[in-house]
């Protein structure tokens, strides 16, 4: 079990949390024109990384917060964790 | 009946208190500290099952853990338990034990004809023998290998004990308390750092209770009980006993069992019988020791074969003899302290060792006892049945290829020591990558990839002093690092008896003429000829060799095995060990009863149950619940002897023609509130948000960003920026992290809070021509007229005191209510429905009669909102806003999704009027097509309509828009049933909608 440290709330068990996806996808602005090529990509198409991997997480059970997290796919080894409003650097 | 192996004096037991037990009905007694194996041992019974898959006699092979086939099934306070080690199970008064793997009886077994036969059961056999013809499996294959094998019968009955899960946090934790456990333990608990070490066995100390050493002028023994004194005493220490370390998962999360009550007659009162400690721990200290490796030699697996260490903790820990005539077979000078303990307690003993030459201080010692020892010698076969009888042995060539002349001499048991194997099984679950070790022919852990490193024989080193010094070393240094102390330990004086080093053999070679089964690996009954033909059949990698031929698998997980297979096939393929590389070690490390795993979560305890406000009132009117997520839901109210069927049709009949009331509290409720409101629910519903007046509700739908349908609801706005959204009920908590995703991570820029009022109101949907007549009596003052509340308007209320919210919407087609009050006053609300509704006939309705009401309507719910379907499909594309984007839109073009022949809902009648359509079936053009039978569409909903009187589905169906009309089948392989139906509106009652505008 995963042991994730919520910015909002400090270290906790992977239990506490659901999974989001790949975190450095960027939804395509209301209204835009995007080529069906675009769209798929962002809703469909993803690199499924071995190794480091920034990803969504929401702290289901605690803050209720969104928040990213910087994991090694492979080793499931945590690197850093961001709230919602952070950049990813 | 007396013990007639149990030693005068000597060992750790309780001689003034017998105990007495039962083995496969025969009555015996024991001593307190004893273990089942160790009285049953001491009784003189060696024959304690049969193998696995040969059916042949199986003894002891080990003293604990490591023991591979010494398996009982247990009995005790009216339980049972299977895959019990007698090694391991303490003895209790009243203990019952039966065999395994043996009918009738294990004195005679069926199944021993595999043993005859086993020119039929190589590797692979399964595989081979149970193939063909098909039809033999059900019916002959499986229930034969249920009855012939297994490791014992789970009892079918409620488990009554209790068994807990509990969560640890500390600086060190260490696995094992023999000399390195407690030397390190020590050191680190003396810098202040918080400590958990744990002890698998009932007594702590590991080898410092069988080994002849003096440390710092105490016994092993004494220095191991002043230590766990001591540690007992600390605050900062918790030391467990019984307690096994079994899996090392991520992020240095350990789990370990403790055995509370297990040897206890029973369990005492508020005690758990075990506990499951999930253990987060900053560092991990392996100290789980080594295990003696066997070697390999012809009828290896005959009862009275064992571990040279198995019989010298017998004699030194239990004070009980494995035999008197024994033979020691060793390649190293373990089998020596076995020999000499042999000696001392007045059995002479016969060593044979595979060295030449060897000398070292033990050898000396050994043969000034006058001990007969044999260089160059092995043991080539053992003798014997049920029981070792005799043992051929002969003189091996240097070179180890070559037998000499084979003579026979009686004995009663063989010690074997083939050398020692680090227990590496938790530092390899870590994700350690071993390394092997050619000074001692096994793999020691290499790299750690979590916070953990090994200690002592864990990790290859053998000596005493060596190992205290760098266990003491390492509690020091790792725990300095996290509380800042530094208080140094003095080292004691270690004084032990120097060895020399051992012999790489670990295989007899077969004699001329003869085909003795030489066992590998004991569980499974894996010889030596198995992963031969594994290896001729073509499987190379050492996963598949072990799923071929089972080796190293099940319970097991190779304690004994592992290296000695790893020796064969890297001889065969002439490799060296570590380039064929060993297999996953997986958790458990040993098996691990069901009950601790699932601890407390058992039964009312598995899940919550969420009940609404007026749940006891449906209780007291005969409701018949239905689980809905974790809600609990009328399903219907029996009156009489009515079933299902009848009383459903009845309540929605009722709903039709008078009013009827339904408990809708489950119905998921998000309060939304912020200025940006309004611009979130127009993004996230598909039609138009901005222009909702206050006082009115509107129906939405929500979609994926793949253009799927997530959800549905009305939402209403209670005020300027106030809004109240309903979801289905198996998706409330979907739609709140939804909404909470694109307000944090999308669109932060939106001021909107969301939160779940679900629990926070009591909801009853009133519905029925009548309806309106039940409203005016619940609320004098207000307005409810079609003006003052029109269809879909929303208003407050006063009902008989209590404040309650009103939303004029309708799942059910007719004029329908929703009323919503505060939870605390559901059940009054729900008692005023009724008594003010009595006159007008109203009646409770549950979930079965609300789908009837709702299918023939053709409102779609959760069966047509599959996670499949997109607007369309639902004859929601009326709701999808042409003006403005929302989520999910952009999908929507794609060119599946726009196909001119789309699927789409449509009603379904049967031609007869009669027959009822299974939910699930298909919808075929021609019912006596040839397979496979290409589908139309399928059925998502059933009912009685109870408008038109005959049976009505819903079906998602390709092309579903020019399909009215048509005449097609609805197939039910499932049940056996073709159907002839008729495709018609999906709106079977009121196409037009008048009624709820009425
Ligand atoms: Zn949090």
């Amino acid at each position: 079990m995963l042991h994730i440290k919520c910015p909002h709330c400090g270290m906790r068990s992977q239990n506490e949390f659901s999974y989001g996806g790949d975190a450095t996808v960027k939804r395509p602005e209301l209204g835009e024109e995007i080529s069906d090529h675009d769209w798929d990509n962002f809703v469909y198409n993803r690199k499924s990384l071995r190794g480091k991997h920034w990803e969504l997480w929401q702290h289901l059970s605690g803050c209720r917060q969104w928040i990213k997290v910087q994991r090694d796919t492979a080793t499931h080894e945590i690197f850093k964790t961001l709230k919602a409003n952070e950049d990813i650097s | 009946m007396t013990q007639s192996f149990r030693l005068e004096t000597g060992g750790l037991i309780n001689r003034d208190k017998k105990i007495s037990f039962k083995f496969n009905g025969k009555n015996y007694f024991g001593y307190e500290g004893d273990t089942l194996a160790s009285a049953l041992i001491a009784n003189g019974v060696h024959l304690i099952g049969r193998s696995f898959k040969y059916h042949r006699p199986r003894g002891f092979f080990g003293a604990g853990v490591d023991e591979p086939y010494a398996i009982v099934q247990l009995y005790r306070n009216g339980e049972t338990e299977p895959n019990i080690k007698a090694t391991e199970q303490e003895l209790f008064e009243g203990l019952e034990a039966k065999s395994v793997n043996c009918w009738p009886s294990v004195n005679f077994d069926v199944g021993a004809i595999n043993n005859f036969l086993k020119i039929f059961l190589p590797a692979g056999f399964y595989y081979k023998t149970f193939m063909w013809p098909k039809s033999f499996w059900y019916k002959i294959y499986e229930p034969f290998i249920r009855k012939a094998a297994g490791l014992g019968t789970a009892s079918i009955k409620h488990d009554k004990e209790r068994y807990e899960h509990k969560y640890e946090y500390c600086d060190l934790l260490i696995t094992g308390s023999g000399p390195s456990g407690l030397a390190s333990a020590y050191s680190a608990a003396k810098n202040g750092a918080k400590v958990i070490l744990a002890e698998d066995k009932s007594r702590f100390g590991g080898t410092l209770l069988t080994s002849d050493v003096n440390i710092g002028n105490q016994s092993g023994k004494e220095w191991a009980d002043s230590i766990v004194s001591e540690l007992k005493e600390m605050s900062n220490v918790t030391i467990k006993n019984r307690s096994q370390v079994f899996g090392y998962y991520d992020h240095n999360m350990l789990v370990m069992s403790e055995r509370i009550s297990d040897h206890l007659p029973e369990t005492k009162k508020y005690h758990p019988k075990q506990r499951l400690w999930y253990i987060r721990a900053k560092e991990v200290l392996i100290s789980s020791g080594s295990i003696e490796r066997p070697i390999v030699f012809g009828n290896n697996d005959t009862p009275g074969v064992m571990l040279s260490s198995a019989a010298k903790e017998y004699m030194k820990v239990y004070g009980v003899l494995v035999g008197k005539k024994p033979i020691v077979f060793t390649n190293n000078d373990s089998g020596y302290e076995t020999a000499i303990e042999f000696k001392k307690n007045g059995v002479d003993p016969i060593i044979l060792d595979t060295r030449k030459e060897p000398q070292s201080e033990i050898i000396e010692e050994a043969k000034n006892m006058n001990i007969d020892v044999k260089n160059s010698y092995v043991v080539v076969a053992a003798q014997g049945y049920k029981k070792v009888k005799s043992a051929d042995i002969a003189k091996i060539s240097d070179d180890k290829e070559e037998l000499g002349s084979v003579e026979n001499i009686k004995c009663d048991c063989i010690c074997v020591s083939g050398f020692w194997t680090p227990t590496i099984h938790l530092a390899s679950q870590s994700g350690n990558k071993t390394k092997f070790n050619e000074d001692i022919d096994a793999f020691v852990p290499g790299t750690s990839k979590q916070n953990e490193k090994t200690l002592g024989a864990a990790n290859g080193i053998y000596t005493l002093e060596e190992t205290l010094k760098d266990s003491f070393e390492r509690g020091n240094q790792l725990s300095k690092e996290i509380t800042n102390n530094d208080n140094k330990v003095s080292f004691p004086n270690v004084v032990e008896k120097k060895s020399t080093v051992h012999d790489k053999f670990w295989c007899v070679p077969l004699p001329k003429g003869k085909n003795y089964k030489r066992f590998l690996d004991f569980q499974n009954d894996v010889a030596v000829s198995d992963i031969e033909i594994a290896l001729k059949e073509g499987y190379r990698s050492i996963e598949h060799v072990k799923r071929y031929t089972t080796l190293g698998m099940a319970t097991d997980q190779g304690k004994t095995s592992n290296l000695n297979g790893l020796q064969l096939v890297s001889k065969i393929e002439n490799k060296v060990v570590p380039a064929v590389g060993h297999t996953t070690f997986r958790p458990p490390y040993s098996p691990v009863s069901i009950g601790a795993i699932v601890g407390r979560e058992v039964g009312k305890h598995s899940k919550p149950t969420r009940k609404s406000p007026m749940h006891s009132w449906h209780e007291k009117n005969n409701a018949v619940f239905v689980d809905a997520g974790v809600w609990l839901r009328p399903r219907y109210y029996k009156r009489g002897d009515e079933n299902l069927f009848e009383a459903s049709k009845r309540e929605a009949k009722n709903v039709r023609t008078n009013v009827g009331v339904c408990d809708v509290t489950t119905l998921g409720k998000i309060d939304i509130k912020g200025p940006d409101a309004a611009e979130l629910l127009n993004r996230v519903y598909t039609n138009a948000w901005l222009k909702l007046p206050v006082g009115k509700a509107r129906y939405g739908v929500m979609l994926r960003e793949d253009g799927i349908v997530m959800d549905d609801g009305t939402t209403t706005r209670i005020s300027e920026n106030h809004y109240h959204m309903t979801t289905t009920t198996a998706q409330a908590a979907n739609v709140l992290s939804h909404l909470e995703y694109y307000l944090q991570l999308v669109w932060p820029e939106l001021n909107v809070n969301v939160v779940s009022t679900t629990e926070q109101w009591a909801g009853a949907a009133i519905a029925g021509p009548k309806s309106r007549e039940v409203l005016k009596k619940l609320f004098p003052n207000s307005d409810v007229t079609n003006e003052g509340l029109p269809f879909m308007g929303y208003m407050e209320g006063d009902l008989f005191g209590v404040k309650a919210k009103i939303f004029r919407i309708s799942f059910s087609g007719e004029l329908a209510y929703e009323v919503n009050v505060e939870s605390d006053y559901g059940y009054f609300m729900w008692e005023k429905i009724i008594e003010v509704g009595e006159e007008f006939g109203i009646q409770p309705y549950g979930t079965e009669a609300l789908s009837t009401l709702r299918i023939e309507m053709g409102h779609v719910a959760g069966s047509e909102l599959d996670g499949r379907t997109i607007p369309y499909d639902n004859s929601l594309e009326g709701l999808l806003s042409k003006k403005k984007d929302f989520i999910g839109k952009r999908s929507l073009s794609r060119k599946a999704f726009a196909a001119e022949d789309r699927q789409k809902i449509v009603g379904v009648v049967p031609l007869d009027k009669k027959t009822s359509i299974p939910e699930g079936s298909h919808l075929v053009k021609d019912s006596n097509a040839p397979l496979p039978n290409p589908k139309l569409g399928y059925i998502s909903a059933s009912c009685w309509s109870v408008e038109h009187d005959n049976p009505f589905s819903l079906a998602i169906l390709k092309d579903g828009k020019n399909m009215i009309g048509e005449k097609l089948f609805v197939m039910s392989p499932l049940k056996n049933k073709v159907i002839p139906v008729e495709i018609v509106s999906s709106h079977y009652v009121d196409p037009k909608g008048e009624r709820v505008r009425s």
